[in-house]
């Protein structure tokens, strides 16, 4: 129980000799909200290696037909549906969800609201067990007899509802029970994030005083926490239509196969903006350190924050304009889709108040939120084509859906994770990272993402399918000149893999302490977490903090230094 | 022990009460997609009514009393808590502990009687959802009645008396669904 003395009862006790906890209890069995934050990290980035590594095996398919792709061997038609499944499921609920929402609330929150650790440590613990559960069930799910689920992350039913359509009956419930367990996971996390954002707050922290960060966290796990239920009633019913032969989604017996995608999307979609708000209110905090300016209209982002939540849930429909439902409604749902542009839109203007007049540091965190926005841009802009329910007939299932969504999840997923990794680096491991090396990686990233994901707009507007394993039976799609956007699109892929070595080499030589060490609070920065020690120890501070102003007070007027910790009186 | 954390209060509201209730809110949801897709099922087809003849209103109608019943007991098991008296508590929440087996006992016959007059979860959309809903409620039933009796384990020795407040709460919740479950499955015909 050494991880949860509680801050006070270790003050003073620092010249004693404490008993090193074993290996086991310190990585392992942790219930230290750091400890488990990191656990999520690297069982997250772990998983996005597996997740590209999949996009680098259909990629490569898709540009070379019929190749033997190196490291992995020729993808045949079964193996590319599982493929591309896998991908987008581990890249939305073992990566993006992880590191995002688990990995950052874990370390932050409490850091950022001044205690010691979460309420409730050992529920804790036990949702990163379940979730790293989840993770070996999938993997599992990969290698069992007919092999890895090949239905499309979405899963929609009849194809995913019987073993004699989908030809893998074993690993399609398999991995509808990974999916289910995962969300348990992050049922049992998000209880942890919102309460402790709502009791834990450090004295004097009120309701304004909380950072962005924190505030999305919270918000994103409400709304998971909202939306997530009639998916896990879904994944039931989806499973015992699988195995116990119930006909919930089979039209033959009396069932539905609409109402999956219902109860698919009335999640689908709010999870969207789950891992963007986190992604956002990382971009946040960070724009304004390295701005170095208070940030502009605080409670309007505030109120964006809920406005968005709000109207996530009203939008679910807009992937189903095709589907058969009534036009009438589709009309509806063209009409909510466009209005949450709105707050989101608003969250952008406030990026780019914040940065106009300030004195901008181009560190590479600022970097990676700078290029969070530009990039996220495109990926909204082109939301409003698929949100017309009228354009969206034409571009439905198409790359153009594809290339819009991938510059929506790739923004939060990877870059605003690579900005919230590099900006708190310093305190999570107590060294700075090589600055240089870091805008070779980030540049080395953001080129050739574009040039990925550009030439599948392309594609996409050309009438390029989705999901199909072969472009060469198509003669309208088999021509030389798509097939060279094709393979522009693999090459600058693996560019871009090729590039995360940096990251990687970079993480490695800042850890093997060949770089400087970081201090407390190495970019001057007002949050909580920075008046600790880097990285903070057991309880975070020796006595924990006590808040006096909001997070964003930069450049004060008539003070010497340019920025005005949280906890410093005055 | 405890991390400082868990015992500040910033919201006003205690850290195991604030938790309870947004573990029965993530849980509404739940249960809310399940019965509105049950709901717009049944709109839609008016011949699940004679589904529905065949399930057994007063074996339903006992086991909503016994619910009901073993939600008063865990009001006075609350109310013996506060008054700091554990053991009473502790007994109560046995009383209640009852109630929830004998409600789960009640549905088993029940379903053994459906399953042998050829009634099972594979029938047709109605009877799907019928063993689906009530099955997932029986499995918080009995989570609920294992949680009860390590909360009475230590409401016995005066210890952790907060608890009986909190399993209350979820203890209600479990109720108010068998009150939506009940009509829905049963009385609509």
């Amino acid at each position: 129980m050494a991880e949860s003395i509680p801050a006070d009862a270790t003050h003073g006790h620092h010249d004693h000799h404490h008993t090193e906890p074993s290996f086991w209890s310190k990585y392992v069995f942790s219930t230290d909200h750091k400890m488990i934050a990191m656990q999520y990290m690297f069982t997250g980035m772990a998983m996005g290696l597996i997740g590209a590594f999949m996009a680098y095996a259909f990629r490569m398919q898709l540009a070379f037909p019929g190749i033997s792709v190196p490291g992995y061997g020729t993808v045949n038609p079964g193996n590319y549906n599982a493929l591309i499944t896998n991908h987008g499921a581990i890249m939305i609920f073992w990566v993006a969800m992880p590191v995002l929402i688990a990995a950052f609330g874990n370390y932050l929150i409490p850091l950022m609201v001044g205690c010691d650790d979460m309420v409730f440590p050992k529920i804790n613990r036990l949702s990163y067990q379940i979730f790293l559960l989840s993770a070996v069930v999938l993997i599992i799910s990969l290698f069992v007899p007919g092999g890895g689920f090949g239905g499309a992350w979405t899963a929609y039913p009849p194809l995913s509802a019987k073993a004699e359509y989908s030809l893998t009956g074993a690993g399609s419930s398999i991995w509808l029970v990974a999916v289910a367990l995962e969300f348990v996971a992050f049922l049992l996390g998000g209880i942890n994030f919102v309460t402790t954002a709502m009791n834990s707050r450090a004295p004097g922290m009120k309701i304004f005083d909380i950072p962005i960060v924190v505030w999305t966290i919270v918000v994103a796990s409400i709304l998971f926490m909202a939306s997530v239920g009639p998916l896990i009633a879904g994944a039931v019913m989806l499973f015992m239509d699988q195995r116990i032969g119930t006909a919930f989604f089979d039209p033959v017996k009396g069932g539905d196969p609409i109402l999956w995608q219902h109860l698919f999307w009335f999640f689908g979609h709010p999870e969207v903006y789950v891992v963007l708000l986190p992604a956002m209110g990382i971009t946040a905090d960070i724009m304004c350190v390295f701005s170095r300016k208070k940030m502009f209209a605080y409670k309007t982002f505030l109120y964006t924050i809920f406005a968005t939540g709000v109207l996530s849930f009203t939008v679910w429909a807009h992937h189903q304009f095709v589907a058969g439902i009534d036009p009438r409604m589709a009309n509806i749902f063209t009409v909510t889709t466009l209005l949450i542009s709105i707050p989101i839109a608003e969250m952008c203007f406030i990026y780019i108040a914040t940065l106009y007049g300030g004195s901008i540091r181009l560190t590479t965190p600022m970097l990676w939120a700078l290029a969070f926005v530009a990039e996220f841009l495109i990926g909204g802009v082109t939301g409003i084509f698929l949100g017309a329910s009228g354009a969206d007939i034409y571009f439905h299932d198409t790359y153009f859906v594809l290339a819009h969504f991938h510059y929506t999840f790739f923004p939060i997923a990877i870059i605003g994770t690579f900005a919230g990794f590099t900006y708190w680096f310093p305190k999570m491991f107590g060294k700075m990272m090589n600055e240089t090396l870091g805008k070779i990686h980030f540049w080395g990233t953001i080129i050739p993402f574009n040039c990925i994901f550009i030439p599948l707009f392309m594609l996409g507007a050309a009438g390029q399918n989705r999901r199909l394993y072969s472009f060469q039976h198509y003669p309208e799609l088999a021509g030389q000149g798509m097939q060279d956007l094709r393979i522009f699109a693999t090459v600058s892929l693996l560019v871009m893999l090729a590039f995360q070595l940096v990251f990687f080499y970079n993480c490695f030589i800042s850890w093997k302490k060949k770089q400087k060490d970081a201090g407390p609070n190495p970019w001057k920065a007002n949050t909580l977490e920075w008046s600790a020690e880097s990285p903070p120890p057991h309880g975070n501070w020796p006595e924990l903090p006590t808040v006096y102003r909001g997070p964003y007070e930069y450049s004060v007027p008539g003070r010497e230094e340019d920025y005005f910790p949280q906890n410093v009186p005055g | 022990m405890r991390p400082i954390a868990t015992t500040r209060m910033a919201a006003g509201i205690p850290t195991g009460r604030l938790a309870v209730w947004w573990v029965v809110a993530s849980e509404i949801v739940i249960f809310g997609g399940l019965l509105v897709s049950y709901i717009m099922h049944r709109l839609a087809r008016p011949e699940w009514g004679d589904h529905a003849a065949n399930t057994n209103v007063w074996i339903g109608g006992f086991n909503t009393f016994v619910l009901l019943t073993s939600s008063l007991s865990a009001v006075l098991a609350h109310k013996a808590a506060v008054s700091g008296n554990g053991p009473k508590a502790a007994k109560l929440l046995y009383a209640t502990f009852v109630g929830a087996c004998t409600f789960v006992i009640v549905k088993a016959f029940e379903w053994s009687m459906e399953i042998s007059h050829g009634y099972t979860i594979s029938s047709n959309t109605f009877w799907s959802f019928y063993y689906t809903a009530a099955g997932l409620h029986a499995l918080h039933v009995i989570a609920g009645a294992v949680i009860m009796l390590i909360v009475a384990q230590t409401a016995k020795r005066n210890l952790e008396l907060h608890r009986v407040e909190l399993i209350g709460i979820y203890w209600h919740f479990v109720d108010i669904v068998w009150i939506f479950l009940f009509p829905l499955l049963y009385i609509a015909k």
